[in-house]
């Protein structure tokens, strides 16, 4: 499935207080597909979402996005997720004290002014979408319910739908697996995968058999470079990557 | 999810209904059109605490709900009673000067009849002419118009330099609060151009108004209030309703992640700031011809912080509470000030309420802030629970215990 590049990241860097926690770090994502990316803690692994998502703004480096290769450095988050990134966080954050339904209906990809928003009245094709989404996490029978009566897992779902629901052309995804039974689990690596189908899907996890699973190119971060990039195979054996990471 | 406004907000007709009985029931009691029964001023006290409660829907929008601690929202109160102080006390002085200048043998030109009138408002500041704030004191269009919009501006304006840097949470609270205390003690100053600590006074007549008596004027007014609450009300329950309320309740969880959906925080943020704002400031053009006199001390920062104890008390997040709070609180603490509440002698101490009533508010603001985060407002759905004990995690809409609504306005 090799397609036209949707991003790229290059000879980017930031420090925080003196420590370098971003090293000249170079990263292209093609406009489908699934990539994993790897590392032991503190390997800059969500630094890196920070800094495309715009949370972070790094010092060095060039940012580029899309056909037009525009830049997304300078962008503010909001303008960065417009563009078409969506992300999910490390710890599962939705919105607790609303309805899985209105969760969805938030992320759901629409006008984002105050004015369209204030006058906005949910029509039919969007509430069918938000069925469909429901069905896709299954959460259908939780729509009513506040989300944060929620299990863990299914918040992590939930989380993965408001994903889906803003239709980003690149998701990031990070340790979407953590703290879920192995079912869950399973039914979390079908979603990223068949998500990756029609857009590219960035992943960072922890769990080996996890990213064994989703049977895609992994990229190995170590102090905030790329120290392997390949197929799982290919970067279990690289004796380096043994050292910094799983001889542990 | 699809059903209209009302049948998803019943809550709202309800308070509407309370709200019309609540001013049936004044207005058959008033003085001026009933049997009486409620004196003129009592009437307009009743008045003043419904613009308190519509400054207290202001003030659970933007804290309540979208989580922005203002504690600056009398700030913008004041001003819109300072808007229209200035005509009335403009024209009712310009009727005054005019009568009298009308005896004089040759008639007054209209410079003449300007500096009586500037005389007469700014002796008390050591000054006879009109400073540039006043130049439109003249036109009751103009100054309603600038009810909302000085509000509004000075909102947005500083709301627009607070959100985009970022600043969040205790340190935004403390700069509303230093921005009232600023705007006080500029009004303090003889030479604010808005009369100094004397502030501005008489503004219970109507100009022109003069053989109407006051009875019927604090009905009119009772009403109005009433009305402003109404709308405001109204108003309020929709936009928070909708997905604009989800957006909002969204930033005060968790603003970094709106973000990451895409919406500008800051702008939303904005929005709600400088509309409350506005709605502040009618709610004070509407108090102030009520209370008959506006000075800085009402802008001091502790009618700020009164306001927000109103809110948690009432129950934050959700509307009703916020009026139940302002009602609830100000109610009391004038029973507890005007001393109707006997004083308690315990023997080597006697508590005097007019002391102690301060502390007794403080007390249980804490206490309520730490036992029971969801105010008085809570109880209703302590109640709704008993009544509909398998409710499977329905939305807590705000439409329980409406019944005890009636009950806490009557
Ligand atoms: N805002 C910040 N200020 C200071 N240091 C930071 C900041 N954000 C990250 N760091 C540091 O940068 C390094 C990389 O952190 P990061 O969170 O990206 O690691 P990670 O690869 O996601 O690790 P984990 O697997 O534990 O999630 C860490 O040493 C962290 O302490
Ligand atoms: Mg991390």
């Amino acid at each position: 499935m090799s397609s036209t590049r949707l991003l790229e990241v290059s000879g980017v860097s930031v420090s925080f207080d003196g420590f370098r926690a971003i090293n000249n770090l170079s990263f292209t994502m093609p406009s489908h597909g699934l990539r994993a990316i790897i590392g032991p803690n503190g390997a800059g692994k969500t630094t890196f979402m920070d800094i495309v998502t715009g949370k972070t703004k790094p010092d060095d480096g060039r940012i580029t996005w899309g056909e037009k290769n525009i830049s997304l450095r300078g962008m503010s988050e909001a303008r960065i997720a417009r563009e078409g990134i969506g992300r999910k966080f490390q710890k599962p954050t939705v919105f607790e004290d609303q309805t899985v339904h209105q969760n969805l209906l938030m992320a759901q990809r629409n006008k984002r002014g105050p004015l369209a928003v204030l006058f906005y009245r949910a029509g039919g094709k969007d509430l069918d979408r938000v069925n469909e989404l429901a069905a896709t996490i299954g959460l259908t029978d939780e729509l009513a319910r506040k989300s944060g009566e929620l299990s863990h897992g299914q918040k992590q779902w939930l989380e993965i739908g408001m994903l889906l629901a803003q239709e980003p052309r690149l998701l990031l995804v990070d340790e979407p697996a953590a703290g879920m039974t192995l079912a869950e689990r399973e039914r979390t690596t079908a979603l990223l995968v068949e998500a990756a189908k029609t857009r590219a899907v960035v992943v960072v996890e922890h769990d080996m058999d996890f990213v064994r699973r989703l049977n895609c190119r992994v990229t190995v971060l170590h102090e905030g470079s790329v120290l392997a990039e390949g197929s799982l195979d290919h970067v279990t054996s690289n004796q380096q990557v043994i050292d910094v990471y799983l001889g542990r | 999810m699809q059903r209209s406004f009302v049948a998803r907000n019943p809550s709202v007709l309800i308070f509407l209904a309370c709200l019309g009985l609540f001013v049936l029931g004044v207005t058959v009691l008033s003085e001026a059109v009933g049997n009486g029964f409620l004196s003129t001023s009592f009437v307009k006290t009743l008045g003043k605490t419904l613009c308190l409660a519509l400054i207290a829907v202001a003030m659970d929008l933007v804290w309540g709900y979208t989580g922005i601690l203002s504690l600056g929202h009398f700030a913008f109160f004041g001003l819109g009673g300072y808007m229209i102080g200035m005509w009335l006390m403009y024209e009712r002085t310009r009727d005054i000067v005019a009568t009298s200048l009308a005896e004089a043998p040759i008639p007054a030109t209209v410079t003449e009849i300007q500096e009586a009138i500037a005389t007469q408002i700014f002796g008390v500041v050591g000054s006879n002419e009109f400073p540039l704030v006043w130049s439109f004191a003249d036109s009751l269009v103009i100054q309603l118009i600038l009810v909302v919009a000085v509000p509004g501006l000075l909102a947005l304006v500083f709301g627009w330099l607070a959100f985009r840097a970022r600043v969040t949470g205790v340190y935004l609270s403390i700069l509303t609060q230093a921005m009232t205390l600023a705007l006080a003690l500029y009004l303090f100053q003889n030479d604010s151009g808005l009369r100094g600590n004397n502030g501005l006074s008489g503004l219970q007549n109507l100009p022109g108004l003069d053989d109407v008596p006051q009875a019927l004027v604090s009905l009119w007014f009772f009403w109005a209030s009433a009305a402003a609450l109404g709308l405001g009300y109204l108003l309020a329950a929709w936009v928070v309703s909708g997905k604009f309320g989800s957006v909002i309740r969204g930033i005060r969880d968790n603003e970094a992640r709106v973000r990451f959906l895409g919406y500008q925080v800051e702008v939303y943020k904005l929005v709600i700031f400088a509309g409350t704002a506005m709605i502040s400031g009618i709610a004070g053009a509407l108090y102030y011809p009520q209370a008959g006199i506006i000075n800085p001390a009402e802008i001091a920062p502790i009618a700020s912080i009164y306001l927000a104890v109103w809110v948690a008390i009432g129950g934050r997040g959700r509307l009703y509470g916020a009026v139940i709070g302002a009602i609830f609180v100000t109610l009391f603490s004038s029973l507890f000030t005007g001393g109707q509440v006997p004083d308690v002698n315990l023997g080597f101490y006697t508590v005097k309420w007019v002391d102690w009533w301060l502390i007794v508010l403080g007390l249980s603001f804490v206490l309520v802030t730490l036992y029971a985060p969801k105010g008085i407002g809570g109880l209703f759905d302590l109640i709704a629970h008993r009544t509909h004990p398998d409710r499977h995690g329905a939305p807590l809409g705000p439409d329980m215990g409406a019944l005890q609504e009636k009950e806490a306005q009557e």
